[in-house]
């Protein structure tokens, strides 16, 4: 490991990799600063490498007011939305992962290896086998054009965060465990005063992994969501896109684009000492 | 306080293993009681089964005369100190010492607290009583200064100490222990050990402890329980249980240097035969009936002797303990030891002559799997 930090040819490396990753995003913030007839130039004449004359800060504004059909407020109500359905499908997973990961950990109960098994083999299932049954099944409830859908399933655990949750409940002492219920919590209480604060590096890996994942999804909005005053922001930038969608208003488009990402960047970097480190302990533990 | 009884006490596991086998012992009120015995031996199932961590597959557990059975762990009125001491890790030590009074508390009164005054008033009285106590444990175990440190900021003995002041505040019946000194180091343990003698002392507390350390339960217990796989050898004193052990597993378990054991024969005139040495024992073992038979002698018993009486042995090695010496012997394949005074020099390799001394610690134990005590010395 030393020997590799010493080495500058893996500087060298690492930063051709770095460059490679962070073209796109540079691409994008240049292209979102340049007039529409630059941008169009740059697109036309395939200059790989762009630099805008003048920075246009207004495209972002106009951007943002040439959302939906009227002014301000598609954008606004997509705010709203992706802001509603991220939060509580980030709480309900955190709270529905780590309550059946307890369990599954800690609760002796018949059938408990048998049910962990076939739970983790739900992973094994693509989302596109499932998506005609949840529809039909959304649909019948009444739930379609509603954001129900995209919050509800959330209460009722992700097989992914379950099974690493269980894997760091299985990490803590028995004898905690124990103290708990000689002190007199049921496994209720255990689970919400002991098991979730100790399980913070996991939370924290579930809740970035979730928003971002909820915050950039475009199907499952797509396929529950259809006026426009449901749409979240991902649906939004598409509408968008399909209504400026040729060269000529690239630059708008990148510009909605930058706004889009901002909150899933600075949750990243808010976040990011918690979350390497639960990436390493669940490295370790798991 | 109160007393403990556990009368034909059974743990069977699923798939068919006994790890305790009809535990009958009644504990006194106030009394210091010791289950020792090697890895295994059932003692800390025998513990968690009064704690209720376990269930009881048959028998009963009473504590203060109420049978236990079906008592949930919360409401027997116990308190239990863990080997790694359990201490909550995201709390402050203040916390965890009135973790389980305020939940106790907090359960009935919080919601109704909104609503009444009086409600209000009475939880804010608990809560101050709860500080006060908090404040005497912490003072009782000197760790008034670390209430708001986390346990990770405090070394193994103060979190023992923390561990320790979470059973006292809750100034319960029974207070259990679950080797709570074996992640220490040797000095501390002795100095905790010390201290938990002086805790009982002054809280005349009932207290069961749990060690596979025979040493630490001489040291503490006012009985001691030896255990093995899942069976009571033997309920006594330390000193009788040292002096005068039931079976050849007790003695060998309790002392150290452990017991030296050899195989042989009892003689009609009570002299005792083995490999080709023949030694006089004297009272009380001439009245034992002559067969086969194990001679044991504690390592202070076995002591060297003049040319021709006993076993001629080859010193193996010397271990100088300071004003004592502890000889390794090796007789016809088998190995003893014998302490003795540092008073002679003792060369390895050379040839010594020993023999079982006059005074304590020679027994002759049953040649069979279970070795009782035929006599002893």
């Amino acid at each position: 490991m030393n020997q590799a930090r010493s080495n500058p040819g893996w500087y060298v490396l690492l930063l051709l990799g770095a460059v490679v990753m962070l073209f796109p995003l540079w691409w994008m913030l240049v292209v979102s600063l340049m007039t529409g007839t630059e941008a169009k130039q740059s697109m036309g004449s395939g200059d790989i490498l762009p630099v805008p004359r003048s920075l246009e800060w207004t495209n972002y504004a106009q951007a943002v007011r040439e959302v939906g059909t009227e002014p301000w407020a598609g954008f606004l109500d997509a705010l709203a939305n992706s802001i509603v359905v991220t939060v509580l499908v980030v709480a309900g997973t955190i709270l529905s992962s780590s309550m059946v990961a307890t369990a599954f950990a800690r609760v002796r109960f018949r059938g408990r290896n048998g049910m962990f098994v076939l739970m983790l083999a739900t992973m094994m299932l693509p989302a596109q086998v499932t998506m005609i049954p949840l529809f039909l099944l959304f649909r019948s409830l009444g739930w379609v054009d509603t954001l129900l859908p995209l919050v509800v399933p959330a209460f009722f655990g992700s097989a992914f965060f379950i099974f690493m949750y269980r894997q760091f409940i299985a990490q803590i002492p028995e004898a905690l465990f124990e103290a708990a219920r000689l002190d007199g919590c049921g496994w209720l209480e255990i689970w919400l005063r002991i098991v979730l604060p100790l399980c913070r590096p996991v939370t924290a890996i579930t809740a970035v992994f979730t928003f971002i994942f909820v915050w950039n999804d475009f199907m499952t909005p797509l396929i529950y969501l259809h006026s426009e005053e449901q749409a979240t922001i991902a649906v939004a930038l598409n509408s968008f896109r399909t209504q400026f969608g040729g060269i000529e208003d690239v630059h708008l488009l990148m510009a909605l684009s930058v706004i889009t990402m901002v909150p899933c960047v600075v949750l990243f970097f808010a976040a990011q000492k918690q979350f390497i480190e639960g990436l390493g302990s669940g490295a370790v533990k798991g | 306080m109160a007393e403990v009884t556990l009368q034909n006490a059974c743990k069977t596991y699923p798939g068919g293993f006994r790890a305790v086998k009809g535990f009958d012992l009644r504990i006194a009120d106030g009394e210091f009681v010791v289950l020792v015995g090697p890895s295994g031996c059932g003692k800390s199932t025998t513990l968690r089964m009064i704690a209720g961590l376990e269930g009881i597959t048959d028998g009963t557990i009473a504590i203060g005369g109420d049978v236990v059975n079906e008592v949930r762990a919360s409401d027997r009125d116990i308190a239990m100190v863990f080997q790694n001491y359990a201490l909550y890790p995201h709390m402050s030590v203040e916390r965890n010492l009135s973790f389980g009074l305020m939940r106790r508390r907090s359960h009935r009164s919080r919601l109704r607290a909104l609503l009444s005054p009086d409600y209000r008033r009475k939880m804010a009285e608990e809560t101050e009583a709860i500080r006060q106590r908090v404040g005497e444990a912490a003072r009782m175990l000197g760790i008034t200064g670390m209430l708001d440190r986390q346990p990770r900021a405090l070394s193994g003995g103060q979190r023992q100490r923390v561990a320790l002041g979470r059973a006292l505040v809750r100034d319960p019946r029974v207070f259990l222990f679950d080797e709570p000194l074996s992640n220490l180091d040797a000095k501390l343990r002795v100095e905790m050990r010390t201290e938990l003698r002086v805790l009982h002392r002054e809280l005349e507390a009932t207290m069961i402890y749990v060690t596979h350390d025979q040493e630490e339960a001489m040291t503490l217990g006012d009985r001691l329980v030896v255990m093995n796989e899942g069976l009571v050898q033997q309920v006594d004193t330390p000193t009788d249980i040292y002096h005068r052990p039931v079976n050849r597993f007790v003695a060998g378990f309790v002392g150290t240097p452990a017991m030296n054991f050899v195989e042989g024969e009892v003689l009609p005139d009570g002299s005792f035969r083995s490999g080709g040495a023949t030694l006089s024992l004297g009272d009380p073992f001439r009245d034992v009936r002559p067969g086969k038979a194990v001679l044991g002698v504690r390592p202070s018993a076995l002591l060297p002797c003049e040319s021709g009486r006993g076993w001629e042995c080859r010193i193996v090695a010397v271990e100088h303990l300071g004003d004592r010496v502890d000889l390794v012997l090796e007789w016809e394949g088998d190995q003893f030891i014998s302490r003795v005074d540092a008073t002679r020099e003792f060369a390895e390799g050379a040839s010594l002559w020993v023999e079982p001394g006059s005074g304590e610690g020679v027994h002759l134990f049953e040649a069979d799997e279970v070795g009782r005590t035929l006599a002893s010395r």
